[in-house]
């Protein structure tokens, strides 16, 4: 990271560091994925390499898939670090608060779309929660951190995907995390079919059957 | 009653815990001073808790365990003022035995009973045994793992198992290495033991999914290695511990970065763990956070947490009538209402 230019901290995340910063004229975020005293070297270098090669493979395929991610610029393994675009605009966790029903209605939306976009691709983000998308003054959603995500066709990994969304909307957006998470099943359907997004369902119905302590599950 | 005369009142609380192998009876004042926290465990002869006998074990020692409350406290039956249980989650026969003792003692001594979360319990003693008010809170037992902090009138959860809990993971992986189950020193403990001995780490999977984990496919591949015979059984444990334990700890830090909080509090049985210990003051110290480590007799299912928490419960009005005293097997602490909170 000692050749870019005054990179200044951004944000100091749970995982990685992202600093602003001036990258042969672009404004970049640099993401570093710093390393974590509390576990072993070995398992640390293996969780910070893995994710480090991954991320940006991601985000492009999911370019591809029709989401907007940033642009990558530079990856560097060793250093785990990755220089992206950065993307002026507000986080949804900020949006969706104070924003009137319609426009909530209308992101959740948009974001189901997204999500149904990477599913029917094969990919998962891992990490769906409303702090990891961003909306530009142009109105384009875009998704970042794809640190923790796979490629995986499976119903069983798009299932742990939503449900990871639902359970951030319960978290964080609780006074109507029903409606948000009705509309991005809407969005999702638009994208992905009725028959499909049903499967899908029941999957996040199974799911949270198999947490420990759920009033649906089965014996 | 109005509230701020029943913040005025002195009295005291029964509380009793019932949810999986321990029968404890712990007796609290309103002011939340602990006169006593007695506790019979069950331990299976063969394999892990069997529902059936860890009932049956309870209505065994259900008298006794009260006896030495109430003599240890230096009260009789007549003193108290309030009967609060463990109301759940948990084991359903294990429940329902606590929660007939508790309704017969309430009925006979015609003072009110408070149904009480478990898990809120939990992190309730931990807040009155530590001093801290607005903790992130890493709860890892034998039945629960889960990142919770309070948020807008409850306990919200953060992060939580997919599968099976931590605590669960490591008895089974001890139970399937041949460790055997002694009084006064759980299997987690013995795990810990041979895991400071280990030197080679061991690569098993690590599974974080946004903020939850899964540590389901870590037990079968431990397992698996273990009777494949190939690693030492302390490497195993070692690393075993290491990523069972990095995984809590990068949830638990991400709750941290999320919710801004400035206390993290350890509790549950798990929370015993040196090595888990050490993980998490590391992330403490990095978000400028307090560690707290609730003391084991309080970490572990015990009585006095239920008679804390109820007393909590009751001075804001909250009691539960025998008709709607049924045991809720699957109650997750993010639907209990904290009004004591502001």
């Amino acid at each position: 990271m000692d050749t870019i230019a005054e990179p200044t901290l951004f944000k100091k995340g749970a995982e990685a560091s992202l600093y602003l910063a001036d990258w042969h004229g672009k404004r970049v975020i640099i993401k570093n994925r710093i390393p974590k005293k509390y576990r072993p070297t070995a398992l640390d270098e293996r969780i910070r390499s893995y994710r480090t090669v991954h991320e940006p493979q991601l985000m492009h395929e999911a370019k591809v898939a029709g989401v907007f991610t940033p642009l990558i610029y530079m990856v560097n393994v060793a250093e785990s670090f990755i220089v992206m675009e950065y993307i002026e605009g507000q986080q949804i966790k900020q949006l969706l608060n104070k924003a009137p029903q319609e426009k909530r209605h209308e992101f959740c939306i948009e974001i189901g779309a997204s999500i149904g976009k990477l599913h029917n691709y094969g990919l998962i983000h891992g990490d769906l929660t409303t702090s990891n998308m961003i909306r530009t003054p142009e109105g384009k959603i875009f998704f970042v951190d794809f640190g923790l995500g796979e490629k995986n066709i499976e119903l069983e990994a798009q299932g742990v995907d939503l449900h990871l969304m639902k359970r951030a909307l319960q978290s964080t957006h609780y006074q109507f995390w029903e409606e948000c998470f009705k509309n991005v099943l809407c969005g999702y359907t638009s994208v992905r079919g009725l028959e499909t997004t049903e499967k899908v369902y029941e999957k996040i119905r199974e799911i949270e059957r198999r947490g420990r302590y759920v009033e649906e599950r089965k014996q | 009653m109005l509230k701020k005369e029943l913040n005025k009142k002195e009295g005291y609380c029964l509380g009793i815990e019932s949810s999986a192998d321990d029968f404890g009876a712990g007796i609290t004042t309103f002011k939340g001073q602990i006169l006593a926290n007695k506790s019979d465990s069950y331990i299976p002869a063969e394999g892990g808790i069997h529902p059936r006998e860890a009932a049956r074990h309870h209505a065994e020692v259900a008298d006794k365990v009260l006896s030495q409350a109430l003599s240890s406290a230096g009260l009789k039956p007549k003193d108290l003022s309030i009967i609060a249980f463990s109301q759940g989650p948990g084991l359903g026969p294990s429940l329902r035995t606590g929660a007939t003792v508790a309704r017969a003692l309430a009925s006979y001594l015609c003072i009110p009973l408070v149904g009480v979360n478990h898990s809120v319990a939990h992190i309730e003693i931990g807040k009155l045994k530590t001093s801290v008010v607005d903790p992130v809170t890493l709860y890892v037992s034998g039945g629960n793992t889960m990142v919770t902090a309070f948020e807008s009138g409850r306990y919200r959860v953060f992060g939580e198992t997919l599968d099976i809990a931590l605590g669960n993971c490591l008895d089974v992986f001890a139970r399937e290495a041949g460790l055997k189950h002694q009084k006064g020193i759980p299997l987690g403990a013995a795990i810990e033991k041979l895991a400071v001995k280990g030197k080679n780490l061991v690569s098993l999977p690590y599974v974080v999914k946004g903020m939850d984990l899964s540590l389901s496919g870590l037990l079968t591949a431990a397992t698996v290695l273990v009777h494949r015979g190939n690693c030492s059984l302390e490497d195993l444990c070692y690393s075993l511990q290491e990523h069972a334990f990095s995984m809590v700890t990068e949830v638990t830090e991400r709750a941290l970065a999320h919710t801004e909080k400035k206390e993290v509090l350890l509790t549950g049985g798990v929370a015993a763990n040196k090595r888990l210990q050490a993980m998490l003051e590391v992330i403490a110290e990095e978000h400028d956070a307090s560690f707290n480590v609730v003391p084991l007799e309080f970490a572990t299912d015990n009585g006095a947490m239920i008679a804390w928490t109820g007393i909590l419960a009751y001075r804001h009005g909250l009691v539960t009538p025998i008709e709607e005293s049924y045991v809720k097997l699957r109650w997750r602490v993010d639907k209990v209402d904290v009004p004591w909170i502001q």
